[in-house]
């Protein structure tokens, strides 16, 4: 592939690494696998259980909880099958993945937000209209000018 | 006029000869005129045997630099094009008062303006601006070219095959007459029967594919391949503009990807995402589309500054003032991009506490871009200020940017926007920037390193002459604009009632024509440039007095880029070696392994142009057939494993040796 092509043609040449100090993505061993394996498999079966057994009266309460749990999976797999962590390739992976968190946070939270706010206040046949837009509520009475 | 539904045959699908547009003679005059230069071109590269030279040199080559000039030329081209739609437009506008329905028929003139935005955004200054990372990264950094130089290729490709889509849309069938953003539901199967979303749709996910596998590309060569002792805060300027730019690209594509998913399964499937019907909500492909097209506006904007702070150090003769404080505000810049997508969408509704939010971020990003104004400032203060053209186009960015930006921290102001959407004040609020800074910055880069790419400098004279239409020019097309949307007029009208309003767009129209001089006097330039190459001749290789890498190289730089790699001390690498009295090694050269060429790349988007033509179209099994190709071509050229070459010692000694020769001449 393109990758394994680069690598022969430039790694002999010493571009690679110098001023990175740490290289490489960190170590797989069968206990981590195995930690992860298992950790996923609760992971898993938890929320399965919360869905078979109705264990929470709202659905609403339970589709967080199971995001929740989803969340959590995937840490779980980034950091047992990735092996992500603060130090592999200098750091690197780490920041990438600080930045995607923090923009997947803001896309999917400034949507909701935003959609929330437009479905609200705009989509005919809604609960509210025009009438009750936040901060845009015409007075009652006009007053004279 | 809406096409009325066509017949659809499983050959051809809905492709018959009535979508020849045979009905308007401004495309039939159009048309025979391309087939004509079409055919001249053809015909000329077989009369001189260029085909096997092209074919080896040019469009299978991974080569970074070559790939950078094919970008640029591309974009070049697309400029012809987006800026023929604007001068209709201009005329359009200045003629149609006062019951005269102009030249243009609105089913016309809507496709015009949205192609009109497609390409300059997508097709002029996308290629332009990777372009220019493309050829300067490795070179800035010491390397001998990016990571994926295969990728490069097919990189290229793709954009280049989004590009010959649209261009046929022009002769075949229609285009998008939706606007450059395509809401729904006009841009739904409902309101747009026809092909001209469809069109839209596939370019954009060509071309889509190729951004993001450059965007990818550059930031692993930016993070892995810097020459040793290059630390993050020793980058020049541009390399850092250019890794945010496409971490940009990287982080926002996606989501216009995804959005137009959506919207071609609307189209093609008959899903409700964003119907009218069925629990649709068009809002939702707005908010997403402007979640991708706010940090498109800054991949833009990002490698121009870069541009500027590295013709400003060479041209000041000073090293960069605050070069900390212009990459922090670079990477605050990014961020923030990402904070402000709602400011396009105002008045869609969404209350007092989410424009507030969203009109606060906006007016924030001002201050990192303020400071960069100053950093600039800075550093001509004392500085030995050469006005050579690259300076000339900073300075003109300068002052032009700074109106563009207030004008838009003034669009930010939500009430203000209720008033101001929607009308031609945002026209020429966006106009001002892009044109002011995107293109500013691209011609002042151009002007700078056209000797290092060529060998051979830019005529002085015609680039001034470009550079003043350029600047008068767009000062008479744009100021016009502001004044008319202030007074409520709104953008995309084909015809006017108030004849008033008229001398503003006839002054605008003025405007845009002297544009057209500072564009021919600059392709003008190029020829003339091109002919006087010898007296024009960069023997030294740093004609500027430079101060980064790729000024360390030869003009036009070897193959291999850098015999030896470079290895760094400082910020300014090439400035600090001068210092320091670096003297070229002139032997103990080794083999280079450099990437072989490959067909892959053209081969693989000429397949894709076919298959998004055949989905256009609804050619189903040709749709299928070059998918199935697609896939295979790809998966064949994995096997190919004789990827890869070493230009002999000898080879290096002797062009190493020529440099020598011709340095020595030239002193």
């Amino acid at each position: 592939m393109a990758g394994t092509h680069a690598e022969n043609a430039h790694g002999a040449h010493g571009h690679d690494d110098h001023g990175h100090g740490q290289s490489g993505a960190g170590h797989a061993t069968l206990g981590g696998y195995l930690t992860g394996f298992f950790l996923s498999i609760i992971l898993t079966a938890i929320p399965f259980w919360i869905v078979m057994g109705d264990v929470f009266r709202s659905t609403s309460t339970a589709a967080v909880v199971l995001l929740v749990f989803a969340a959590v999976q995937i840490v779980v797999h980034m950091v047992y099958f990735l092996h992500m962590n603060s130090k592999s390739e200098g750091g690197w992976n780490m920041l990438a993945m600080i930045f995607t968190a923090v923009l997947v946070v803001i896309t999917l939270a400034g949507s909701f937000w935003v959609m929330h706010h437009l479905n609200t206040n705009m989509m005919p046949g809604g609960a509210h209209d025009m009438q009750n837009m936040e901060g845009m509520r015409p007075a009652e009475t006009p007053e004279p000018r | 006029m809406t096409p009325s539904p066509v017949e659809e045959s499983v050959l051809f699908g809905r492709l018959s000869l009535n979508a020849l547009p045979l009905h308007e003679p401004i495309l039939v005059v159009t048309f025979a005129a391309v087939v004509l230069g079409g055919v001249a071109v053809l015909g000329a590269l077989t009369y001189f045997r260029l085909w096997g030279y092209l074919w080896r040199e040019w469009l299978t080559s991974i080569d970074h630099k070559k790939i950078g000039i094919m970008y640029v030329i591309l974009g070049l081209v697309m400029l012809l094009r987006g800026f023929a739609d604007a001068l209709m437009m201009r005329l359009q506008q200045a003629m149609a008062f006062g019951g005269s329905e102009g030249y243009l028929p609105p089913h016309h003139y809507d496709q015009i303006f949205t192609a009109h935005g497609v390409i300059m955004i997508f097709f002029v200054a996308m290629p332009l601006v990777t372009g220019f990372m493309n050829y300067l990264v490795p070179l800035q950094i010491g390397a001998r070219d990016v990571a994926f130089p295969f990728l490069n290729n097919f990189s290229f490709w793709m954009t280049a095959s989004g590009a010959a889509l649209v261009m046929a849309s022009l002769f075949v069938g229609e285009f998008a007459a939706t606007g450059w953003l395509a809401y729904p539901p006009l841009s739904g199967i409902a309101y747009s029967p026809g092909v001209g979303v469809d069109y839209y749709i596939w370019a954009l996910q060509i071309a889509g594919v190729g951004t993001l596998l450059s965007g990818v590309n550059l930031i692993v060569t930016i993070v892995k391949m810097r020459a040793p002792g290059m630390s993050m805060m020793r980058m020049p300027v541009f390399t850092w503009t250019a890794l945010c730019s496409n971490v940009l690209i990287v982080a926002s594509f996606p989501v216009l990807t995804a959005a137009l998913a959506l919207l071609s399964l609307d189209r093609y499937v008959g899903t409700a995402f964003f119907t009218n019907d069925f629990g649709g909500s068009a809002m939702m492909y707005v908010n997403l589309i402007w979640i991708w097209g706010h940090p498109e506006v800054y991949i833009l904007i990002l490698p121009a500054f870069g541009i500027f702070s590295e013709v400003v150090a060479t041209f000041c003769g000073k090293r960069l003032f605050g070069y900390a404080s212009m990459v922090y505000a670079t990477v605050v810049i990014t961020i923030l991009s990402y904070l402000v997508w709602l400011h396009h969408f105002f008045t869609m509704g969404s209350g007092a506490s989410v424009n507030s939010f969203f009109g606060i971020t906006t007016m924030i990003i001002s201050i990192p871009t303020g400071a960069k104004i100053f950093n600039w400032l800075f550093t001509m203060y004392r500085g030995r200020i050469k006005f050579e053209l690259p300076m000339l186009w900073t300075v003109s960015f300068m002052v032009t940017f700074v109106i563009g930006g207030m004008t838009g921290v003034l669009l930010a102001v939500p009430p203000a926007d209720f008033v101001l959407h929607n009308s031609l004040f945002l026209i020429a609020h966006f106009h001002n920037v892009i044109i002011g800074g995107v293109l500013f910055g691209l011609f002042a880069g151009i002007a700078y390193w056209f000797p290092k790419v060529t060998g051979f400098r830019l005529d002085p004279f015609w680039g001034k002459v470009s550079f003043w239409s350029w600047t008068i020019g767009f000062y008479m097309a744009f100021m016009p604009v502001y004044v008319l949307g202030l007074m409520g007029v709104t953008r995309r009208m084909s015809k006017f009632d108030d004849p008033s309003l008229q001398i503003w767009f006839v002054i605008a129209a003025l405007g845009a024509v002297l544009i057209a001089v500072g564009i021919g006097s600059f392709l003008l330039q190029i020829v003339v440039s091109f002919i006087k190459r010898e007296t024009l001749k960069d023997v030294t290789g740093d004609p500027w007095n430079g101060r980064t890498l790729e000024w360390s190289t030869s003009s036009p730089p070897p193959d291999y880029n850098f015999a030896f790699t470079p290895v760094v001390h400082d910020l300014d690498a090439w400035h600090d070696m001068k210092k320091r009295g670096y003297v070229r090694p002139a032997g103990g050269f080794l083999p280079i392994h450099m990437p072989k060429n490959t067909w892959a790349g053209i081969v693989l988007a000429g397949i894709s142009t076919v298959c998004g033509f055949a989905l256009i179209w609804h050619i189903w099994w040709l749709a299928g057939a070059s998918f199935l190709a697609l896939v295979v071509t790809a998966i064949t050229h994995t096997f190919n494993y004789d990827r890869d070459f070493h230009i002999p010692a000898a080879t290096v000694t002797e062009t190493e040796a020529e440099r020598s020769r011709y340095l020595a001449a030239g002193v």
